[in-house]
């Protein structure tokens, strides 16, 4: 008999439905890959409760623009403007935190030596970017609107416009890797990536929203996107209002 | 009294093929950098499908104490002593045959919440291609006393410990270990949930 002692875990198990098996059939590249065998619960220890900070002797604060290459040329496509904030499952903003971006150009097609998508590279778009949160836990990206791309998963299978984010959060129990999706893809209802999470609400948060308020006459179109993080449990005495 | 509203966490989404465009930037397989406390080694590891067909276009990411036992987080508040400069963070890409090397200095025992010694290990996470969500893993060492008393192994089957451990190998004079993880199949590596 297993001599596993189990503590209660500060930070909140994820609610029900709202993330991804690791295994989903209408994924093909899960078949061979997702782990079969159930999970092992522990107690996080120091170990998961912390977890790489990085900060400013890494990434220059301030917005990031990806439409700019190093020597001054413009990137293809439409601009967008991207921004939220990075917060936890209570609300609360999570400062100071790095996100990693990748995206397609605007025509679909990633800088990287695996994709073979027959598609123009921009030689002013590296689909690369980096940027920290604040002190409010806003983050704001300036970027184009990726493309939707082919992939081999099935018969004329196209993966909807996406922009890859990772993010670290305050421990390893809050990492997360997600990907941004826009409002009215007509390809959502069909990719097996975005379709994979049973919960419709979750599925709907990674779909940013359009706004006027980010969008810059004559430039620039803004769509939001909010990221949550998972959070702790409140403490005995916020208990009370903390579950509506 | 203001109530927030409740947001679960967001959905998981897997990190693709093209993942080195935005990770690429933190690349880091010397771990401890020059003038870190401890004993240097190395491991050799290797990341291999439910086919055993290595996996090359996987993302591991190490997380680690110092050799004080002490991680560089303000959440660690154990009294020992941590390196100016100490990490403890990696970020290793496999290559075309599913390997990932790193170099470090062996982490040494960390307490868990009610005070009792950890036996020294990594914490390896993985993303990839085809997994929808993150994997979390450890690595610990062999012939290790504290191993058979650590909470977290003791919570594994005894049968499948064994994906746990690094493996010694002999190379160059400096300790290396080797590490085969499986996704899937009869040497299936075990993966934590927390
Ligand atoms: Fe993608």
């Amino acid at each position: 008999m297993n001599e596993c002692q189990t503590y209660p875990s500060p930070f909140r198990k994820h609610k029900q439905g709202t993330q991804p098996d690791h295994l989903h059939a209408g994924y093909v590249s899960s078949m061979k890959r997702a782990p079969l065998q159930p999970l092992v619960t522990i107690t996080p220890t120091l170990s998961e409760l912390t977890g790489p900070l990085f900060g400013r002797d890494e990434i220059v604060a301030g917005e990031c623009n990806m439409t700019r290459s190093a020597n001054g040329g413009e990137a293809q496509g439409q601009r967008i403007a991207v921004s939220g904030r990075l917060l936890d499952e209570g609300g609360a903003p999570i400062r100071n935190t790095l996100l990693e971006v990748w995206q397609a150009n605007a025509a679909g097609r990633y800088l990287h030596k695996w994709d073979q998508h027959d598609a123009p590279l921009d030689p002013n778009f590296s689909g690369e970017g980096h940027v920290l949160t604040d002190d409010l836990g806003r983050y704001s990206f300036v970027t184009v609107q990726p493309g939707s791309y082919p992939w081999g998963n099935h018969h004329n299978a196209w993966r909807p416009a996406h922009i890859h984010f990772s993010v670290f959060g305050p421990a390893v129990c809050t990492r997360l890797v997600t990907q941004m999706y826009f409002p009215g893809d007509p390809l959502l209802p069909f990719d097996p990536i975005y379709n994979c999470t049973a919960d419709s609400a979750a599925r709907e948060r990674l779909i940013s929203r359009f706004d006027w308020n980010t969008t810059i006459p004559q430039s620039t179109l803004g769509f939001v996107f909010d990221i949550h993080l998972r959070g702790r449990y409140a403490t005995p005495m916020e208990e009370g209002h903390d579950d509506h | 009294m203001i109530t927030k509203p409740f947001m679960p966490a967001t959905t998981w989404q897997t990190v693709g093929p093209f993942f080195s465009i935005g990770l690429e930037r933190l690349y880091r397989a010397d771990i401890a950098g020059a003038g870190v406390d401890g004993e240097r080694i190395r491991v050799a590891g290797r990341l291999l499908d439910g086919d055993y067909n290595p996996i090359p276009d996987a993302v591991v990411e190490v997380w680690q104490a110092n050799a004080h036992g002490k991680y560089a987080h303000p959440g660690d508040t154990q009294d020992k002593p941590l390196e100016q400069g100490f990490r403890g963070f990696g970020r290793i890409a496999t290559d075309d045959l599913g390997e990932f090397r790193f170099s470090t200095v062996k982490p040494g025992s960390v307490l868990t919440q009610s005070g009792e010694p950890q036996a020294p290990h990594l914490v390896v996470s993985l993303m990839m291609r085809g997994l929808l969500r993150g994997l979390v893993t450890r690595a610990y060492f062999p012939n290790e006393g504290l191993n058979a008393t650590d909470q977290v192994l003791q919570c594994v089957p005894p049968a499948r410990r064994s994906t746990l451990l690094l493996s010694s190998l002999v190379e160059n004079d400096v300790p290396t270990f080797g590490w085969t993880i499986h996704m899937q199949g009869p040497s299936e590596t075990v993966f934590f949930d927390f």
